[in-house]
Protein backbone atom coordinates (compact mmCIF):
# COMPACT_ATOMS: atom_id res chain seq x y z
CA UNK A 1 0.00 0.00 0.00
CA UNK A 2 2.60 2.42 0.72
CA UNK A 3 4.80 1.38 -1.46
CA UNK A 4 4.68 5.11 -3.69
CA UNK A 5 7.63 7.04 -2.77
CA UNK A 6 6.95 10.89 -2.61
CA UNK A 7 10.19 12.23 -1.31
CA UNK A 8 12.08 14.49 -2.82
CA UNK A 9 15.67 15.62 -2.47
CA UNK A 10 15.34 17.81 1.10
CA UNK A 11 13.24 14.72 2.84
CA UNK A 12 15.15 12.00 1.32
CA UNK A 13 18.08 13.71 3.26
CA UNK A 14 15.80 14.36 6.29
CA UNK A 15 14.53 10.65 6.08
CA UNK A 16 18.31 9.52 6.08
CA UNK A 17 19.58 11.56 9.16
CA UNK A 18 16.08 10.43 10.84
CA UNK A 19 16.96 7.23 10.55
CA UNK A 20 20.71 6.88 11.33
CA UNK A 21 19.91 8.68 14.61
CA UNK A 22 17.23 6.06 15.39
CA UNK A 23 19.15 3.72 14.62
CA UNK A 24 21.68 4.40 16.34
CA UNK A 25 19.98 5.25 19.25
CA UNK A 26 17.16 2.69 19.54
CA UNK A 27 17.19 -0.05 16.91
CA UNK A 28 20.88 -0.96 16.86
CA UNK A 29 21.19 -1.14 20.99
CA UNK A 30 17.51 -3.19 20.90
CA UNK A 31 18.71 -5.20 18.45
CA UNK A 32 21.77 -5.93 20.51
CA UNK A 33 19.77 -7.06 23.57
CA UNK A 34 18.22 -9.63 21.43
CA UNK A 35 21.59 -10.60 19.70
CA UNK A 36 23.26 -11.33 22.83
CA UNK A 37 20.13 -13.25 24.14
CA UNK A 38 20.78 -15.61 21.33
CA UNK A 39 24.14 -15.37 21.10
CA UNK A 40 24.46 -18.03 24.48
CA UNK A 41 21.88 -20.44 22.49
CA UNK A 42 18.47 -21.35 22.62
CA UNK A 43 19.41 -23.88 25.95
CA UNK A 44 21.26 -20.69 27.86
CA UNK A 45 18.12 -18.84 27.22
CA UNK A 46 15.39 -20.87 28.52
CA UNK A 47 17.47 -21.64 31.21
CA UNK A 48 18.20 -18.04 32.53
CA UNK A 49 14.02 -17.59 32.08
CA UNK A 50 12.92 -20.29 33.57
CA UNK A 51 15.24 -20.19 36.64
CA UNK A 52 13.45 -20.59 39.62
CA UNK A 53 13.78 -16.54 40.27
CA UNK A 54 13.49 -15.07 36.85
CA UNK A 55 10.48 -17.28 36.40
CA UNK A 56 9.05 -15.81 39.91
CA UNK A 57 9.95 -12.22 38.66
CA UNK A 58 8.33 -12.58 35.54
CA UNK A 59 5.21 -14.33 36.75
CA UNK A 60 4.76 -11.61 39.55
CA UNK A 61 5.17 -8.73 36.87
CA UNK A 62 3.31 -9.88 34.59
CA UNK A 63 0.39 -11.24 37.40
CA UNK A 64 0.06 -7.79 38.87
CA UNK A 65 0.63 -5.70 35.38
CA UNK A 66 -2.82 -7.51 34.35
CA UNK A 67 -4.46 -6.93 37.39
CA UNK A 68 -3.36 -3.59 37.20
CA UNK A 69 -4.90 -3.18 33.84
CA UNK A 70 -8.35 -4.70 34.87
CA UNK A 71 -8.37 -2.03 37.72
CA UNK A 72 -7.58 0.46 34.80
CA UNK A 73 -10.01 -0.48 32.39
CA UNK A 74 -12.59 0.08 35.19
CA UNK A 75 -11.51 2.95 37.09
CA UNK A 76 -10.53 4.58 33.79
CA UNK A 77 -13.19 4.15 32.13
CA UNK A 78 -15.26 5.57 34.87
CA UNK A 79 -12.64 8.83 35.55
CA UNK A 80 -12.88 9.39 31.44
CA UNK A 81 -17.01 9.27 31.48
CA UNK A 82 -16.71 11.54 34.77
CA UNK A 83 -14.85 14.27 33.20
CA UNK A 84 -16.81 14.25 29.60
CA UNK A 85 -20.16 13.72 30.90
CA UNK A 86 -20.29 15.46 34.17
CA UNK A 87 -19.64 19.34 35.19
CA UNK A 88 -18.42 20.40 38.35
CA UNK A 89 -16.17 22.57 40.26
CA UNK A 90 -12.80 21.42 40.70
CA UNK A 91 -12.69 19.35 37.91
CA UNK A 92 -10.34 21.12 35.80
CA UNK A 93 -8.11 19.90 39.55
CA UNK A 94 -8.82 16.53 38.40
CA UNK A 95 -7.42 16.74 35.17
CA UNK A 96 -3.99 17.79 36.59
CA UNK A 97 -4.29 14.91 38.93
CA UNK A 98 -4.87 12.57 36.19
CA UNK A 99 -1.18 13.74 34.37
CA UNK A 100 0.78 13.78 37.32
CA UNK A 101 1.52 10.19 37.40
CA UNK A 102 2.45 10.23 33.92
CA UNK A 103 5.27 13.56 34.31
CA UNK A 104 6.24 12.41 38.02
CA UNK A 105 9.84 10.86 38.01
CA UNK A 106 9.51 7.62 38.82
CA UNK A 107 11.80 7.62 41.70
CA UNK A 108 9.78 10.54 43.35
CA UNK A 109 6.46 8.47 42.41
CA UNK A 110 7.85 5.07 44.70
CA UNK A 111 8.83 7.81 47.94
CA UNK A 112 5.87 9.73 47.05
CA UNK A 113 3.49 5.99 47.67
CA UNK A 114 5.81 5.40 50.65
CA UNK A 115 4.78 8.43 52.44
CA UNK A 116 1.51 7.68 52.51
CA UNK A 117 1.72 4.06 52.34
CA UNK A 118 4.27 3.29 54.15
CA UNK A 119 5.67 2.13 57.50
CA UNK A 120 4.52 6.12 59.13
CA UNK A 121 1.61 5.84 57.19
CA UNK A 122 -1.09 8.14 58.33
CA UNK A 123 -3.72 5.74 57.49
CA UNK A 124 -2.53 2.97 58.92
CA UNK A 125 -1.35 1.37 56.01
CA UNK A 126 1.77 -0.51 55.17
CA UNK A 127 2.53 -1.93 52.05
CA UNK A 128 6.05 -1.10 51.96
CA UNK A 129 7.78 -4.54 51.25
CA UNK A 130 4.84 -6.32 50.16
CA UNK A 131 3.52 -8.13 47.04
CA UNK A 132 0.73 -5.24 47.44
CA UNK A 133 3.35 -2.63 46.59
CA UNK A 134 4.01 -3.93 43.63
CA UNK A 135 0.45 -3.53 42.53
CA UNK A 136 0.08 0.03 44.18
CA UNK A 137 3.13 1.48 42.33
CA UNK A 138 1.74 -0.10 39.07
CA UNK A 139 -1.82 1.46 39.83
CA UNK A 140 0.03 5.01 40.34
CA UNK A 141 2.22 4.78 36.94
CA UNK A 142 -0.29 3.77 34.83
CA UNK A 143 -3.02 5.69 35.75
CA UNK A 144 -3.66 7.60 32.77
CA UNK A 145 -3.35 5.47 30.48
CA UNK A 146 -6.59 4.53 30.17
CA UNK A 147 -8.17 7.67 30.47
CA UNK A 148 -6.22 9.31 28.05
CA UNK A 149 -7.22 6.84 25.38
CA UNK A 150 -11.08 6.64 25.78
CA UNK A 151 -11.75 10.50 27.13
CA UNK A 152 -11.34 11.91 23.32
CA UNK A 153 -13.41 8.81 22.04
CA UNK A 154 -16.03 9.75 24.57
CA UNK A 155 -16.48 13.13 23.66
CA UNK A 156 -16.67 12.94 20.35
CA UNK A 157 -19.57 10.50 20.64
CA UNK A 158 -23.09 11.17 19.12
CA UNK A 159 -25.31 12.01 22.05
CA UNK A 160 -28.33 12.06 19.73
CA UNK A 161 -27.89 7.82 19.22
CA UNK A 162 -28.11 7.81 22.80
CA UNK A 163 -31.19 9.77 23.19
CA UNK A 164 -32.87 7.44 20.12
CA UNK A 165 -31.80 4.53 22.14
CA UNK A 166 -33.23 5.83 25.54
CA UNK A 167 -36.65 7.57 23.62
CA UNK A 168 -36.89 3.69 22.46
CA UNK A 169 -36.94 2.48 25.82
CA UNK A 170 -33.71 1.38 26.78
CA UNK A 171 -32.55 1.78 30.17
CA UNK A 172 -29.37 3.51 31.16
CA UNK A 173 -27.88 0.98 31.43
CA UNK A 174 -29.21 -0.78 28.25
CA UNK A 175 -28.03 2.02 26.85
CA UNK A 176 -24.10 2.37 27.85
CA UNK A 177 -23.84 -1.74 27.13
CA UNK A 178 -24.89 -0.85 23.34
CA UNK A 179 -24.44 1.67 22.34
CA UNK A 180 -21.63 3.46 23.99
CA UNK A 181 -19.65 0.65 24.99
CA UNK A 182 -19.42 -0.79 21.61
CA UNK A 183 -17.62 2.27 20.22
CA UNK A 184 -15.27 2.66 23.21
CA UNK A 185 -13.82 -0.84 23.16
CA UNK A 186 -11.27 -0.07 20.89
CA UNK A 187 -9.70 3.06 22.98
CA UNK A 188 -10.80 1.28 26.45
CA UNK A 189 -8.33 -1.85 24.55
CA UNK A 190 -5.47 0.81 23.55
CA UNK A 191 -5.15 2.39 26.74
CA UNK A 192 -5.60 -1.32 28.42
CA UNK A 193 -2.42 -2.42 26.36
CA UNK A 194 -0.38 0.97 27.19
CA UNK A 195 -0.87 0.53 30.47
CA UNK A 196 0.05 -3.27 30.90
CA UNK A 197 2.82 -2.12 29.00
CA UNK A 198 3.72 -0.20 31.15
CA UNK A 199 3.52 -2.01 34.29
CA UNK A 200 5.44 -4.68 32.78
CA UNK A 201 8.42 -1.99 32.14
CA UNK A 202 8.23 -0.47 35.41
CA UNK A 203 11.27 0.21 37.92
CA UNK A 204 11.82 3.52 39.29
CA UNK A 205 8.63 3.79 41.49
CA UNK A 206 9.36 0.08 42.95
CA UNK A 207 12.82 0.98 44.38
CA UNK A 208 12.31 1.89 47.71
CA UNK A 209 8.70 0.85 47.55
CA UNK A 210 8.54 -3.17 47.15
CA UNK A 211 12.18 -3.55 49.24
CA UNK A 212 13.01 -5.83 46.01
CA UNK A 213 12.84 -9.63 48.39
CA UNK A 214 13.32 -11.85 45.43
CA UNK A 215 10.00 -14.55 44.93
CA UNK A 216 7.92 -12.00 46.97
CA UNK A 217 8.49 -8.82 45.53
CA UNK A 218 11.35 -8.54 43.09
CA UNK A 219 9.68 -7.39 39.55
CA UNK A 220 11.26 -8.64 35.74
CA UNK A 221 13.56 -5.19 35.80
CA UNK A 222 14.96 -5.34 38.98
CA UNK A 223 16.17 -8.79 38.06
CA UNK A 224 17.57 -7.78 34.95
CA UNK A 225 19.59 -4.44 36.77
CA UNK A 226 20.96 -6.96 39.27
CA UNK A 227 22.18 -9.65 36.50
CA UNK A 228 23.77 -5.88 34.50
CA UNK A 229 25.62 -5.60 38.27
CA UNK A 230 27.00 -8.99 38.49
CA UNK A 231 28.22 -8.55 35.13
CA UNK A 232 26.07 -11.55 33.41
CA UNK A 233 24.79 -9.17 30.46
CA UNK A 234 23.84 -12.58 28.47
CA UNK A 235 21.66 -13.54 31.53
CA UNK A 236 20.36 -9.71 31.53
CA UNK A 237 19.56 -9.93 27.70
CA UNK A 238 17.90 -12.86 27.80
CA UNK A 239 15.23 -11.79 30.59
CA UNK A 240 14.76 -8.49 28.70
CA UNK A 241 14.63 -10.04 25.49
CA UNK A 242 11.01 -11.66 27.19
CA UNK A 243 10.28 -7.83 28.15
CA UNK A 244 10.70 -6.54 24.68
CA UNK A 245 8.75 -9.58 23.02
CA UNK A 246 5.80 -7.94 25.15
CA UNK A 247 6.51 -4.37 24.04
CA UNK A 248 6.30 -5.58 21.02
CA UNK A 249 3.31 -7.40 21.16
CA UNK A 250 1.68 -3.99 22.48
CA UNK A 251 3.05 -2.30 19.79
CA UNK A 252 1.88 -4.56 17.07
CA UNK A 253 -1.88 -4.56 19.36
CA UNK A 254 -1.82 -0.70 19.13
CA UNK A 255 -0.63 -0.02 15.70
CA UNK A 256 -4.06 -2.04 14.58
CA UNK A 257 -5.92 0.06 16.89
CA UNK A 258 -4.55 2.92 16.28
CA UNK A 259 -5.63 3.04 12.72
CA UNK A 260 -9.15 3.09 13.65
CA UNK A 261 -9.35 4.84 16.76
CA UNK A 262 -6.95 8.04 15.45
CA UNK A 263 -6.61 7.26 11.75
CA UNK A 264 -2.56 8.52 12.38
CA UNK A 265 -0.27 6.84 9.25
CA UNK B 1 -36.41 8.06 43.99
CA UNK B 2 -34.58 9.06 40.76
CA UNK B 3 -35.46 12.81 40.65
CA UNK B 4 -34.13 14.09 38.12
CA UNK B 5 -33.49 17.62 37.16
CA UNK B 6 -31.85 19.51 34.58
CA UNK B 7 -29.25 22.67 35.03
CA UNK B 8 -29.78 24.94 32.08
CA UNK B 9 -26.11 26.07 32.24
CA UNK B 10 -24.58 22.97 31.01
CA UNK B 11 -27.66 20.57 29.99
CA UNK B 12 -26.77 18.00 31.92
CA UNK B 13 -29.13 15.29 33.63
CA UNK B 14 -28.44 15.05 37.04
CA UNK B 15 -29.33 11.75 39.18
CA UNK B 16 -28.16 10.24 42.61
CA UNK B 17 -25.61 8.02 40.18
CA UNK B 18 -23.88 11.01 38.94
CA UNK B 19 -22.80 12.35 42.31
CA UNK B 20 -21.63 8.76 42.85
CA UNK B 21 -19.24 8.60 40.48
CA UNK B 22 -17.98 12.02 41.26
CA UNK B 23 -17.06 11.11 44.15
CA UNK B 24 -15.78 7.51 43.80
CA UNK B 25 -13.34 9.56 40.96
CA UNK B 26 -12.58 12.47 43.31
CA UNK B 27 -11.56 9.90 46.01
CA UNK B 28 -9.99 7.70 43.92
CA UNK B 29 -7.76 10.40 42.57
CA UNK B 30 -7.48 11.88 45.89
CA UNK B 31 -6.04 8.36 47.80
CA UNK B 32 -3.93 7.51 44.75
CA UNK B 33 -2.54 10.93 43.65
CA UNK B 34 -3.47 14.30 45.53
CA UNK B 35 -2.73 12.94 49.46
CA UNK B 36 0.52 11.31 48.57
CA UNK B 37 2.21 14.05 46.67
CA UNK B 38 1.22 16.44 48.93
CA UNK B 39 2.33 14.52 51.52
CA UNK B 40 5.79 15.25 49.85
CA UNK B 41 5.78 18.77 50.23
CA UNK B 42 4.46 18.51 53.93
CA UNK B 43 7.90 16.53 55.00
CA UNK B 44 9.66 18.74 52.94
CA UNK B 45 8.91 22.12 55.06
CA UNK B 46 8.91 19.99 58.12
CA UNK B 47 11.41 22.01 59.79
CA UNK B 48 10.59 25.28 57.21
CA UNK B 49 13.70 26.02 54.86
CA UNK B 50 16.55 24.02 56.48
CA UNK B 51 15.65 20.82 54.37
CA UNK B 52 15.53 22.80 50.81
CA UNK B 53 18.62 24.97 52.31
CA UNK B 54 20.46 21.60 53.22
CA UNK B 55 20.38 19.64 49.84
CA UNK B 56 20.73 23.56 47.79
CA UNK B 57 24.09 23.95 49.67
CA UNK B 58 25.23 20.65 49.61
CA UNK B 59 27.93 20.78 46.55
CA UNK B 60 27.51 16.87 44.99
CA UNK B 61 24.01 18.04 45.34
CA UNK B 62 23.90 21.20 43.22
CA UNK B 63 26.26 19.42 41.06
CA UNK B 64 23.74 16.70 39.85
CA UNK B 65 21.00 19.23 39.63
CA UNK B 66 22.67 21.12 37.38
CA UNK B 67 24.07 17.88 34.78
CA UNK B 68 20.10 16.65 35.12
CA UNK B 69 19.59 20.00 33.63
CA UNK B 70 21.81 20.46 31.06
CA UNK B 71 20.97 16.41 30.42
CA UNK B 72 17.46 17.25 29.74
CA UNK B 73 17.91 20.02 27.47
CA UNK B 74 19.70 18.77 25.41
CA UNK B 75 17.81 15.30 25.36
CA UNK B 76 14.53 17.56 24.67
CA UNK B 77 16.55 19.83 21.86
CA UNK B 78 17.73 16.55 20.14
CA UNK B 79 13.81 15.43 20.28
CA UNK B 80 12.19 18.03 19.11
CA UNK B 81 14.19 18.65 15.78
CA UNK B 82 13.97 14.47 15.69
CA UNK B 83 9.97 14.74 16.50
CA UNK B 84 8.90 17.59 14.44
CA UNK B 85 11.34 16.78 11.03
CA UNK B 86 9.63 12.81 12.01
CA UNK B 87 6.61 13.69 11.88
CA UNK B 88 6.43 15.82 8.47
CA UNK B 89 7.91 12.91 7.13
CA UNK B 90 5.44 10.68 8.90
CA UNK B 91 2.38 12.48 7.50
CA UNK B 92 3.35 14.41 4.65
CA UNK B 93 5.50 12.23 2.94
CA UNK B 94 4.80 8.11 1.30
CA UNK B 95 7.92 5.67 1.36
CA UNK B 96 8.00 2.24 1.77
CA UNK B 97 8.27 0.82 5.80
CA UNK B 98 6.48 3.86 6.62
CA UNK B 99 4.14 2.07 8.92
CA UNK B 100 6.95 0.01 10.43
CA UNK B 101 8.44 2.95 10.94
CA UNK B 102 5.82 4.60 12.44
CA UNK B 103 5.05 1.51 14.63
CA UNK B 104 8.33 1.37 15.79
CA UNK B 105 8.44 4.77 17.25
CA UNK B 106 6.29 4.21 19.76
CA UNK B 107 8.08 1.45 21.36
CA UNK B 108 10.36 3.71 23.89
CA UNK B 109 7.96 4.21 25.73
CA UNK B 110 6.63 0.84 26.65
CA UNK B 111 10.24 -0.62 26.71
CA UNK B 112 11.58 -1.29 31.05
CA UNK B 113 14.24 2.02 31.37
CA UNK B 114 16.38 -1.04 32.50
CA UNK B 115 16.09 -2.62 28.94
CA UNK B 116 17.08 0.84 27.69
CA UNK B 117 20.34 0.97 29.44
CA UNK B 118 20.97 -2.57 28.46
CA UNK B 119 20.61 -2.17 24.97
CA UNK B 120 22.96 1.13 25.33
CA UNK B 121 25.15 -0.44 27.03
CA UNK B 122 25.49 -3.78 24.78
CA UNK B 123 26.33 -1.51 21.65
CA UNK B 124 28.06 1.64 23.70
CA UNK B 125 29.81 0.19 26.65
CA UNK B 126 33.85 0.91 26.67
CA UNK B 127 34.87 -2.78 27.44
CA UNK B 128 32.67 -5.24 25.57
CA UNK B 129 30.22 -3.12 23.51
CA UNK B 130 29.42 -3.55 19.65
CA UNK B 131 30.97 0.30 18.86
CA UNK B 132 32.16 0.98 22.37
CA UNK B 133 35.72 0.56 21.98
CA UNK B 134 36.22 2.07 18.99
CA UNK B 135 34.55 5.31 19.75
CA UNK B 136 36.90 5.05 23.07
CA UNK B 137 39.68 4.44 21.31
CA UNK B 138 38.90 7.97 19.26
CA UNK B 139 38.69 9.37 22.29
CA UNK B 140 34.19 9.09 22.64
CA UNK B 141 33.50 8.10 25.95
CA UNK B 142 29.40 7.12 26.28
CA UNK B 143 29.00 4.92 28.81
CA UNK B 144 29.39 6.11 32.45
CA UNK B 145 29.51 9.56 31.19
CA UNK B 146 27.36 12.25 30.02
CA UNK B 147 27.01 11.31 25.91
CA UNK B 148 25.37 8.16 27.56
CA UNK B 149 22.93 10.06 30.07
CA UNK B 150 21.93 11.90 27.07
CA UNK B 151 21.00 9.32 24.69
CA UNK B 152 19.66 7.06 27.85
CA UNK B 153 16.79 10.25 28.16
CA UNK B 154 16.50 10.35 24.43
CA UNK B 155 15.37 7.61 24.42
CA UNK B 156 12.63 7.35 27.03
CA UNK B 157 11.28 10.48 25.90
CA UNK B 158 11.40 9.92 21.75
CA UNK B 159 7.66 9.73 21.22
CA UNK B 160 6.32 12.40 22.92
CA UNK B 161 6.95 15.09 20.15
CA UNK B 162 5.70 12.56 17.89
CA UNK B 163 2.66 11.99 19.54
CA UNK B 164 1.70 15.25 20.02
CA UNK B 165 2.78 17.31 16.53
CA UNK B 166 1.17 13.96 14.25
CA UNK B 167 -2.60 14.18 14.51
CA UNK B 168 -2.39 17.83 14.61
CA UNK B 169 -0.45 18.09 10.77
CA UNK B 170 -3.31 15.40 10.18
CA UNK B 171 -5.79 18.02 11.10
CA UNK B 172 -4.83 20.86 9.31
CA UNK B 173 -4.23 19.44 5.87
CA UNK B 174 -2.21 20.24 3.26
CA UNK B 175 -4.24 23.31 1.14
CA UNK B 176 -2.33 26.20 3.12
CA UNK B 177 0.82 24.43 2.41
CA UNK B 178 0.12 23.62 -1.15
CA UNK B 179 -1.20 27.06 -1.80
CA UNK B 180 1.99 28.87 -0.33
CA UNK B 181 4.00 26.62 -2.68
CA UNK B 182 1.59 27.59 -5.51
CA UNK B 183 2.83 31.35 -4.60
CA UNK B 184 6.40 30.60 -5.25
CA UNK B 185 7.35 29.73 -1.64
CA UNK B 186 10.24 27.83 -0.77
CA UNK B 187 9.62 24.20 0.99
CA UNK B 188 12.01 26.14 3.82
CA UNK B 189 9.53 29.31 3.72
CA UNK B 190 6.50 26.99 3.57
CA UNK B 191 7.39 25.57 6.67
CA UNK B 192 8.26 28.71 8.49
CA UNK B 193 5.50 30.48 7.52
CA UNK B 194 2.63 28.10 7.27
CA UNK B 195 3.23 24.49 8.75
CA UNK B 196 5.23 25.89 11.76
CA UNK B 197 2.57 28.46 13.52
CA UNK B 198 -0.22 26.00 12.81
CA UNK B 199 2.02 22.98 14.89
CA UNK B 200 3.46 25.60 17.28
CA UNK B 201 1.29 24.61 20.26
CA UNK B 202 1.27 20.85 19.44
CA UNK B 203 5.51 21.48 19.69
CA UNK B 204 5.00 23.46 22.89
CA UNK B 205 3.19 20.19 24.51
CA UNK B 206 5.46 18.10 23.19
CA UNK B 207 8.49 19.81 24.45
CA UNK B 208 6.76 20.46 27.88
CA UNK B 209 6.01 16.70 28.41
CA UNK B 210 9.42 15.82 27.02
CA UNK B 211 11.19 17.91 29.36
CA UNK B 212 9.02 16.13 32.51
CA UNK B 213 9.99 12.96 31.36
CA UNK B 214 13.65 13.75 30.96
CA UNK B 215 14.20 15.58 34.06
CA UNK B 216 12.58 12.42 35.98
CA UNK B 217 14.26 9.99 33.66
CA UNK B 218 15.77 7.33 36.72
CA UNK B 219 16.36 3.45 35.85
CA UNK B 220 18.27 4.02 32.42
CA UNK B 221 20.04 6.43 33.37
CA UNK B 222 21.09 4.26 36.57
CA UNK B 223 22.34 1.83 34.24
CA UNK B 224 24.28 3.85 31.81
CA UNK B 225 25.88 6.57 34.37
CA UNK B 226 27.79 4.76 37.02
CA UNK B 227 26.50 7.00 39.46
CA UNK B 228 29.55 8.57 40.21
CA UNK B 229 29.03 10.85 43.01
CA UNK B 230 29.61 14.58 41.53
CA UNK B 231 30.07 13.21 38.00
CA UNK B 232 27.33 11.42 36.74
CA UNK B 233 24.92 11.28 39.25
CA UNK B 234 21.78 13.07 38.28
CA UNK B 235 19.08 14.44 40.73
CA UNK B 236 16.66 11.00 40.61
CA UNK B 237 19.79 8.93 41.88
CA UNK B 238 20.82 11.37 44.39
CA UNK B 239 16.80 11.04 45.67
CA UNK B 240 17.22 6.87 45.89
CA UNK B 241 21.01 7.62 47.62
CA UNK B 242 19.86 9.57 50.27
CA UNK B 243 16.37 7.47 50.81
CA UNK B 244 18.95 4.22 51.34
CA UNK B 245 21.54 6.51 53.51
CA UNK B 246 18.64 7.24 55.72
CA UNK B 247 19.06 11.07 55.08
CA UNK B 248 15.19 11.18 54.34
CA UNK B 249 14.90 14.69 54.86
CA UNK B 250 17.43 15.18 51.67
CA UNK B 251 15.22 12.66 50.28
CA UNK B 252 11.97 14.37 50.65
CA UNK B 253 13.35 18.04 49.56
CA UNK B 254 15.58 16.49 46.27
CA UNK B 255 11.79 15.09 45.39
CA UNK B 256 10.17 18.18 46.18
CA UNK B 257 12.37 20.09 43.28
CA UNK B 258 12.15 17.46 40.94
CA UNK B 259 8.19 17.37 41.65
CA UNK B 260 7.37 20.62 41.68
CA UNK B 261 9.36 20.98 38.13
CA UNK B 262 6.59 18.03 37.21
CA UNK B 263 3.97 19.61 38.04
CA UNK B 264 4.46 22.80 37.00
CA UNK B 265 5.04 21.41 33.54
CA UNK B 266 1.48 19.48 33.81
CA UNK B 267 -0.29 22.77 34.99
CA UNK B 268 0.99 24.73 31.89
CA UNK B 269 0.20 21.84 29.61
CA UNK B 270 -3.52 22.48 31.50
CA UNK B 271 -3.42 26.40 31.04
CA UNK B 272 -2.80 26.42 27.43
CA UNK B 273 -4.68 23.26 25.74
CA UNK B 274 -7.46 25.13 26.44
CA UNK B 275 -7.08 28.08 24.62
CA UNK B 276 -5.59 26.06 21.56
CA UNK B 277 -9.06 23.80 21.65
CA UNK B 278 -11.15 27.36 21.37
CA UNK B 279 -9.07 28.37 18.54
Amino acid sequence: MSTTNTLDRTSGVGLGIAMTWFSLLVLIPLSAVVFTAAGGGWDLFWRTVTGEQTAAAIRLTVGQAALVTVVNVVMGTLIAWVLVRDHFRGKALLEVLIDIPFALPTIVAGLVLLALYGKDSPLGIDVANQRSAVFLAFLFVTLPFVVRMVQPTLAELDKEVEEAAASLGASRVTTFRRVILPSIVPAITAGAALSFARGVSEYGSLVLLSGNLPFRTEVTSVRILSSIENNNLAGAAATATVLLVISLAVIVLLDVLQRRVSGRG
Amino acid sequence: MAETRTVARTGVRRTPTTYVLRFVVAAYLFLLVAWPVSLVVVHTFEDGFTSLEGILSDPDVVTALWLTVRVAVIAVVINTVFGVGMSLLLVRQEFPGKRLLSALIDLPLSVSPIVVGLALVLVYGGRNGWLGPTLESAGFRVIFSTPGIVMATAFVALPLVIREVVPVLHEIGTEQEQAARSLGASSAQTFRRITLPAIKWAVVYGVVLSLARSLGEFGAVKVVSGNVLGQTRTATLVVEEKYLNFDQQGAYATAFLLAMVSVACIVIVAIIRPKEERR
